[in-house]
């Protein structure tokens, strides 16, 4: 009987998140690959050639989840990193150098025998992809050059002009035929087309589980609890080539449709409110950001950021370029009104009354259009909006009391707009 | 005034008036500008058009007010400026405004354009080994042509712009000598001077820039070379400015020996090469072979091996990095390249460069304890 059996998806959710690390420790032991990868960067290839992957974003977030980071910060900041850096690439880059000491003292640094962060092994390689930032592309060089180890890079670049161009596409595709012959190169053996295909039917079953749950907040009153995906999303960036990610996301929107049946609402008591987040979560507050709309009376129905990972492609497409198509489209890697239209579909689907907006102090390209984003927005579906200022890791940003007062004058717009309708 | 005085007085105006030389080709050509966005667009395509390309570097010490309501305080300091100038209409009378998005600040600001001129975008492809890379480039280029053939109502033809390459090939080669003459005549060329001739080189037709360098090169040359009894070092980062700064390093007697901004050096850092292949492939080849810069993804960071060597070849007594506030690729770029500062012993020092900043006194105390060391 497997391990697994009679689990509930949130202890699948637990479960799995820990074997995947389980599995980059074990093969760093048998001296098999471990590759560092953005979070929305391809998996399939390092996959297919049997590569352990570890996502540093999500392992950041982790970290500042359990108010581990500014630890870390500290680390990389006497590395010369400044404030001014994404805090997950800071935190990333503080872990990076503890591990590196180790490795070369054999001794653990102090900061890390006392930190809360998942025990994940050195790369061997890294990856990534520019979709959702450049940042990725600096953070990652730096990685690739002080351990001194490969990086593949996969180059998407930023639609200006929707829809996406075929010649786009096709630097794209071609991209992946590259680092399909870099991991030939790195890992001594030929590439497993056979296997690929395998590892790209897999993904797209996570994926559509994925987006299983994530249909679940159209409904009136909601099952699932938007924040939720916050808390899954760690599957759907790291492990969603494996298995792991579909079964446990199958588990829960199973579940979620149950309840649904049974009328087992997310909101105990009434929903009155529905907001959409735009942004990543504020993971050292994550809590009191959930906490503060809860006692509003407000739930949170949509939300753009779990859905990057919507990477629903033609698997058996063998130009790869129904894939390439999937990795670019993603909304920040889109021009202005493209933005707008994915939000707004967002927030048609999940009956939204107003939106939040983290205007992240880490995170430039989700911050620097939100103010057109929002008045468009706005002006075309007449919903209100407020915006706060926060950070995803690097705990100092956040204040406790400016969120709630926004979210209050949101709570009253939203209300007011209600009340006019009625 | 010696010759060299006026050609310098020269470019000294007109660095320090871009509007009226902007103004001045209009009158003399009936012809338009077009606004070139910070880092790298194929200039030579607007130029082959006739039409005045302009640099957009934005202002110092312009207090940034209405650009607050767009952008938070944490944009970099250049793109405040230009927010604010936007707002304010400076730019109105450019054709047309080309932009490039190599990093996420500016992918967000060519989204969100506040004047009235049209804005062409385009992307410069990262994975830059590829020759999928190149094709990629040549047909963003192919729609730049368009949009610019478009707005500016001209027909841009390869012979015009074979034409401008040449051009600009020289005015690059031209200023790569002047950069070594200015490390060799640095009573002559002082880090004021030296400045103005590569700001100038942003509002001027190219030919015309080049003919006033040579000639002030070979002027130069005429001179003995003195013997240097200041400091050498070589500045790296996105650009250094304003004068008052500059200011700073004539009075500690620093002479910038080689220079790797965004602004200067690396605007000339590498030619389109010759060859039989048509000129846009060519144009994009150009961004294939350039390097040493945070916006262009290098997987090998050899920025700070370049730094190094320029160091070595100049004999210089220090590197000093001038980091553009709040600009993050910069901020990327910088922790390696110190610890291999660090690690052969080359002296170093970062100033922080904030366009909104009128007040010099901190980085000159900085600079004076720096010099001290040397
Ligand atoms: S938070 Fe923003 S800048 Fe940082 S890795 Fe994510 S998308 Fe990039
Ligand atoms: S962040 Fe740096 S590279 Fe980007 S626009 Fe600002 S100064 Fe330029």
């Amino acid at each position: 009987m497997s391990l697994t059996q009679g689990m509930k998806a949130k202890q699948l959710l637990a479960y799995y998140q820990a074997k995947n690390d389980e599995d980059a420790r074990k093969a760093k032991e048998r001296g098999d690959l471990v590759c560092w990868s953005a979070s929305v960067a391809p998996p399939e290839f390092c996959i297919t050639m049997g590569i352990e992957m570890v996502y540093p974003e999500t392992h950041a977030a982790g970290i500042g989840a359990k108010k581990g980071a500014m630890d870390m910060l500290d680390v990389a900041e006497r590395k010369g990193y400044n404030i001014d850096c994404c805090s997950y690439g800071r935190v990333n880059m503080g872990y990076m150098e503890c591990l590196k000491e180790a490795a070369m003292t054999g001794v653990k640094p102090e900061v890390l025998v006392n930190s809360p962060a998942a025990d994940v092994p050195l790369p061997d390689l890294v990856i990534t992809c520019n979709n959702i930032c450049n940042t990725l592309l600096k953070w990652y060089e730096n990685l690739a050059a002080e351990l001194d180890i490969p990086c593949i890079v996969i180059d998407v670049p930023f639609n200006h002009t929707m829809p996406i161009p075929e010649y786009a596409k096709a630097y794209i595709a071609d991209q992946f035929r590259n680092a399909i012959a870099q991991l030939e190169v790195i890992c001594g053996k030929p590439f497993d087309w056979k296997k690929f295909k395998e590892v790209k039917d897999q993904t797209q079953r996570s994926v559509y589980h994925w987006n299983r749950i994530a249909d679940m907040a159209q409904y009136k009153p909601s099952p699932l609890n938007g924040f939720d995906l916050f808390n899954y999303m760690a599957l759907i960036v790291a492990c969603r080539s494996k298995d792991y990610a579909e079964i446990t996301f199958k588990a829960f929107a199973d579940e979620l449709e149950e309840n649904l049946k049974a009328g087992v609402y997310a909101f105990k008591g009434a929903e009155k409110t529905r907001i959409q987040w735009e942004g990543i979560a504020v993971w050292p507050h994550l809590g009191h950001t959930f906490k503060t709309l809860k006692n509003l009376g407000s739930i949170m129905t949509g939300t753009a950021y779990p859905a990057l990972w919507d990477l629903h492609y033609d698997a058996d497409d063998e130009s790869l370029h129904s894939m390439a198509e999937a990795y670019t489209r993603i909304y920040i890697n889109t021009c202005l009104s493209n933005k707008v239209e994915v939000l707004m579909g967002i927030m048609e689907k999940g009956k939204i009354d107003g939106t939040i907006y983290h205007l992240n102090r880490s995170c430039k390209l989700m911050s620097f259009l939100n103010v057109e984003t929002a008045e468009i927005i706005k002006e075309r579906n007449g919903k209100p909006y407020v915006s706060f200022d926060g950070d995803q890791t690097d705990p100092r940003v956040y204040s406790p009391a400016q969120y709630e007062t926004r979210v209050q004058a949101l709570v009253e717009m939203m209300e007011a707009n209600m009340a006019a309708a009625e | 005034m010696s010759k060299v005085e006026t050609i310098l007085s020269q470019l000294k105006d007109i660095a320090a008036n871009p509007k009226k030389a902007m103004d001045d080709f209009k009158a003399e050509t009936g012809k338009g500008a077009v606004g070139v966005m910070p880092i790298y667009a194929p200039e030579e395509m607007i130029h082959a058009t006739g039409f005045l390309p302009m640099g957009l570097w934005g202002a110092q010490g312009k207090t940034v007010s209405k650009a607050r309501t767009y952008l938070p305080a944490f944009a970099c300091s250049i793109m405040q400026q230009i927010m604010e100038l936007q707002c304010e209409g400076a730019y109105d009378d450019l054709s047309a405004v080309l932009f490039s998005v190599p990093c996420d600040t500016l992918k967000c600001l060519s989204q969100k354009w506040k004047g009235t001129s049209p804005v062409i975008v385009f992307t410069h492809p990262q994975n830059r080994g590829l020759e999928a890379a190149n094709q990629f480039l040549v047909t963003e280029y192919e729609l730049v042509k368009e949009q610019l053939e478009h707005y500016l109502d001209v027909k841009i033809t390869n012979a015009a712009l074979e034409n401008s390459i040449a051009i600009y090939n020289e005015n690059r080669a031209v200023m790569r000598e002047f950069v070594k003459v200015a490390a060799d005549y640095p009573q002559v060329i002082d880090a004021v001077s030296r400045h103005a001739v590569f700001k100038a080189r942003q509002f001027m037709l190219k030919e015309k820039h080049t003919a006033l360098v040579k000639e002030l090169i070979e002027e130069v040359k005429a001179m003995p070379v003195q013997p240097w009894d200041g400091k050498k070092v070589v500045v790296t980062g996105i650009l250094l400015e304003p004068n008052e700064l500059l200011d700073i390093f004539n009075e500690f007697k620093l002479a910038i020996v080689d220079d790797d901004l965004a602004q200067e050096s690396r605007q000339i850092r590498v030619d389109v090469i010759d060859g039989e292949e048509g000129p846009l492939y060519r144009m994009a080849k150009a961004w294939q072979k350039m390097y040493g810069c945070s916006v262009a993804t290098d997987t090998k960071k050899g920025r700070g091996k370049m730094l190094i060597n320029k160091v070595a070849q100049t004999n210089a007594d220090a590197v000093i990095v001038a980091m553009m506030k709040f600009c993050d690729p910069e901020e990327w770029d910088y922790p390696v390249m110190y610890r291999e500062f660090e690690e052969k012993g080359i002296k170093n020092l970062m100033i922080e460069v904030d366009q909104e900043v009128s007040s010099f006194e901190q980085v000159k105390t900085r600079l004076q304890s720096f010099v001290e060391m040397l």
